[in-house]
């Protein structure tokens, strides 16, 4: 079996594999760091409006249902488990407690690129220095 | 030589054989090994919906209830400070860009009597004629927007407050072409550089969707009433229309009221005295 233009071709699939593995060989090996997001001082909040696990995973389904009970049912009060209170507001309530969208939201969603795009409309409130 | 019938045969029954009683043989040997894996994220609220319970929410206990809110702006108190005071009220409360061209948002505005009453004579409005007049979306009984729009981003609420779903609106602006009062404005670029100073208790809107008058819904929620009634100083009453006891009743049962292109059917509750 012959190889035409050989050395082409095999000039072309180093360059390639040289490409393809460079992010391999910048990072080293190591995976990106998994984002802590920082969690609200004890001394601002102890409890979120849910278990963590839930909003760890399915905070963006509570967002969606506080969403339609607000514009759709005009309700604005939302009652947890424990039977609490919350004005349902994304930028009055959860960033209330959480005060730093960049050390909380952004954290997560960078890594996941994922780009909600709430912030588009709902304001961020300035961060306290 | 390939394969002849009865052998094709013989492979394809083993073959059937194999697949019916495949899992079941694997469901006897192993157990539940099938089965989908136990996700951390599988927990009870995976799929929780307002339909499905769990989540709950009750009124707002100040708001103000209504049946059918209207409002009425009274011409003999009306001038144009008041006007000048109920606008800019709105517009700061609710970061409504000011784009100084025809791509402007307008939620509340002055225009010519001429303008804001076409086609249907008013020969009551005598010494009013010659007025600018306040206008804003009518809140209609029959909205034209409503029945137009493809995904219910507009809708009427059984308080008859016609809102917007701004998370809802695609931006196809039928509802612009529907409303006879131009009373909607669509965002054609991000308004956010065009709001002089930012209100942090209202959000702002986005490229790409129409927005319009809300009657100020988030206020009647914590028992307030509108920014521009409470701006103008008496000139703009607004109530509860089906309320025969109400502010607004009592306004429109002294005086001559006329509303907007009242022909077309759709019944505004923005009532003007005259």
């Amino acid at each position: 079996m012959k190889l035409y233009n050989g050395p082409i071709i095999i000039v072309g699939l180093v360059i390639f594999l040289a490409i393809f593995l460079l992010p391999f060989y910048i990072s080293g090996g190591k995976t990106a760091a998994v984002p802590k997001p920082e969690l609200p001082k004890k001394s601002v909040a102890t409890e979120c409006v849910m278990p963590t696990e839930y909003m760890r995973t399915s905070h963006m389904q509570l967002l969606n249902v506080w969403r339609d009970m607000v514009v759709r049912d005009g309700d604005r009060i939302f009652i947890n488990e424990k039977g609490k209170h919350f004005n349902m507001s994304l930028t009055n309530t959860c960033l209330s407690c959480h005060d730093s969208k960049a050390k909380f939201c952004d954290s997560c969603h960078d890594y996941l690129a994922v780009a909600p795009v709430c912030w588009e409309c709902h304001l961020v409130p300035k961060e306290k220095k | 030589m390939g394969v002849d019938r009865r052998k094709f045969l013989k492979i394809a029954g083993i073959s059937a054989a194999l697949g019916l009683g495949g899992s079941v043989g694997w469901q006897l040997l192993r157990p539940g090994q099938l089965d989908a894996a136990e996700e951390p994220w599988n927990t009870p609220y995976q799929w929780v919906t307002r339909d499905h319970g769990a989540l709950k929410e009750v009124p707002n206990p100040r708001a103000l209830k209504g049946k059918r809110w209207g409002m009425a702006v009274d011409m003999k108190k009306f001038t144009p400070a008041t006007a000048k005071a109920a606008v800019e009220a709105c517009n700061y409360y609710h970061n409504v860009p000011s784009i100084p061209t025809k791509q402007d948002i307008k939620w509340i505005w002055l225009a010519p009597y001429k303008n804001v009453f076409p086609e249907v004579e008013n020969p009551m409005a005598g010494d009013y004629t010659d007025m600018d007049y306040i206008t804003m979306c009518n809140h209609c009984d029959q909205p034209p927007c409503v029945r137009v729009c493809p995904t219910k981003a507009t809708f009427r609420r059984d308080d008859g407050i016609v809102l917007m779903d701004f998370h809802r609106c695609i931006g196809c602006r039928f509802c612009m072409a529907a409303c006879p009062y131009g009373s909607r404005s669509f965002n054609f670029q991000d308004p956010r550089p065009f709001i002089k100073k930012q209100y942090d208790g209202f959000p702002t809107r986005a490229k790409g969707v129409v927005e319009k008058c809300n009657f100020c819904a988030e206020r009647l929620a914590v028992g307030k009433l509108p920014y521009c009634a409470e701006a103008s100083g008496g000139a703009m009453i607004f109530g509860d229309v089906d309320n025969a006891g109400s502010a607004l009743r009592k306004a429109l049962r002294g005086r001559y009221s006329i509303r907007r292109k009242p022909n077309l059917g759709t019944n505004p509750q923005v009532y003007y005295l005259v």
